[in-house]
């Protein structure tokens, strides 16, 4: 089981953008449809966004289920979401925008979900620059401080989602309720800690 | 079916009659064509209708595609992603349908939509159609100007509008399952608005019955509004003497106005309305600038003299 885990999570996680690269190339008779460009973007944010998601729950699930080896898995989905989502803004600033930076600039100041967005995508930069062991090992407890600004990015990434909305906002709604669980399952592990120092050691 | 206000006038009455009986024969292909429409789409060469070409009010950019229009566009009484309409759409009976023509004017009541149909010749027009999301298409519609039916039911000098409502069958129409909107859809249209001879009520496409999936049987077709206003699979045309409520201005009165009238410098809150993005034109075509009124201000701006289109959005 934890042998298969690591290649069986990486097929797993690039399966979606295999299917998305089949479509854009018209294999076996797929397609992207009628808008073609809105179709890709939203399917590679929905899917970096899940993996966002995803990433925050390796942790509570090592710990709930008693498995640390879990944790090492962490680091692979924090990258296929950075992948997708780098993959989303690339489609956007070239397809979407044509690297009109007229219009790029307008719709960062002046579009609240392109800005929040945008800087969910800034804060992700750093982290997976940093998800080497080299990078693990330099920057020693500044790291873990580091990615906290894995959370920000998270709430960020939702509200880039949920703000262009029309009226269905059931999809976002549910990725905001998972990551509200996430979030307070640590805000709750952390009181814990703080109370009773000797459980801080178990798992990290 | 309700008994009308004033002397109950049959449509053939209003008509002249030389006209009428010309009419009747295009009609008679249109019924039997109408009456081929819930069969299954393989058969599509089974619902041509008889129409004419209307060149004067068709733009000359080339049509999108019968595939485009018929996969992707909005109707969230079948659910809200742009393929529901056409994956979820095939449960629903267009046939039998009745319209009820009610409020303020001489002639009410309720009609089948053979009765409705009847008097008018039907015309393609092809059309720009913009979405409030910036998107657009261009759509070969056919139907009739809507001033023709309104004229028929004899709007009284109290109606300074007209409502129109959607048919509600949420075991047919699964989106309206889901309370995203409040149902059943509404829209409406200023008087002189309905009477302008754009607006056209659509009973084709692509010189074919409607697709489910389009509004069919029966549905408006304001080329210089955004979508949303072109409501679809109508059941209620009223006349009113108030502006009547609309759907996307109930959810959202700040991002939705009654007018909606497309406008590159009146952004919706969320994003620019300045540009947009023509279906069809692949994955390497920059988006376009958006026109005012959809590029039919020559037509329509007068409309609209003296007012704040900034505010009447």
């Amino acid at each position: 089981m934890r042998r298969f885990a690591r290649p069986a999570l990486f097929i797993a996680c690039a399966l979606p953008l295999a299917w998305l690269v089949a479509r854009l190339l018209g294999l076996a008779g797929a397609g992207l449809g009628a808008n073609p460009i809105d179709e890709l973007m939203d399917r590679l944010g929905q899917w970096g966004l899940r993996l966002l998601i995803a990433t925050l729950a390796v942790t509570p699930l090592a710990v709930i289920l008693r498995k640390p080896w879990i944790v090492g898995l962490r680091r692979m989905l924090g990258l296929y979401a950075f992948t997708y989502l780098s993959l989303h803004f690339l489609t956007w600033l070239i397809l979407d925008q044509w690297f009109d930076l007229g219009s790029i600039a307008a719709d960062l100041a002046k579009r609240p979900y392109i800005t929040v967005g945008f800087t969910a995508f800034v804060l992700l930069v750093p982290l997976a620059v940093t998800s080497t062991a080299g990078w693990m090992r330099r920057l020693g407890p500044l790291w873990h401080r580091l990615h906290r600004l894995v959370y920000p990015a998270a709430i960020l990434g939702i509200a880039h989602f949920w703000w262009q909305v029309k009226a269905d906002w059931r999809e976002p709604l549910v990725y905001a309720l998972v990551l509200a669980g996430l979030l307070g399952w640590r805000v709750h592990r952390a009181r814990r800690r703080a109370a009773s120092p000797a459980a801080a050691v178990a798992v990290r | 079916m309700k008994l009308p206000s004033g002397p109950r006038i049959a449509p053939s009455e209003i008509t002249p009659p030389e006209r009428y009986v010309t009419r009747r024969e295009i009609m008679a292909g249109m019924v039997g064509a109408a009456a081929l429409a819930s069969v299954p789409a393989s058969a599509s060469q089974d619902v041509r209708l008889k129409f004419s070409r209307n060149a004067r009010f068709s733009v000359s950019d080339p049509p999108n595609s019968r595939q485009d229009i018929t996969t992707y566009n909005n109707f969230y009484e079948f659910g809200t992603d742009k393929g529901d309409p056409a994956r979820l759409a095939g449960r629903f009976r267009p046939q039998p349908w009745s319209v009820t023509i009610s409020g303020e004017a001489e002639v009410t009541g309720t009609f089948t939509l053979e009765d409705i149909l009847r008097p008018h010749s039907l015309e393609e027009r092809i059309y720009r159609l913009r979405c409030v999301e910036a998107w657009s298409m261009v759509i070969p519609w056919v139907g009739f100007p809507l001033a023709e039916l309104i004229k028929r039911f004899r709007p009284t000098s109290r109606a300074k509008f007209v409502a129109f409502k959607t048919v509600l069958r949420p075991e047919e129409m699964p989106g309206q399952r889901i309370p995203v909107l409040r149902w059943p859809y509404v829209e409406g249209l200023r008087m002189d608005e309905a009477m302008h001879p754009l607006t056209l009520l659509a009973v084709g496409l692509y010189g074919e019955v409607l697709p489910n999936q389009n509004g069919a049987p029966l549905r408006l077709v304001v080329p210089w509004k955004y979508g949303f206003k072109s409501i679809k699979s109508i059941v209620e045309i009223r006349f009113t003497e108030r502006q009547p409520p609309t759907s996307w201005n109930l959810s959202a009165p700040r991002e939705y106005g009654f007018y909606a009238n497309v406008n590159p410098d009146v952004d919706h809150p969320r994003w620019s309305q300045a540009r947009e993005r023509r279906i069809g034109s692949g994955v390497f075509a920059p988006r376009v600038p958006t026109l005012p009124f959809n590029g039919y201000g020559e037509q329509v701006a007068a409309l609209y003299r003296g007012m704040d289109l900034r505010k009447q959005f």
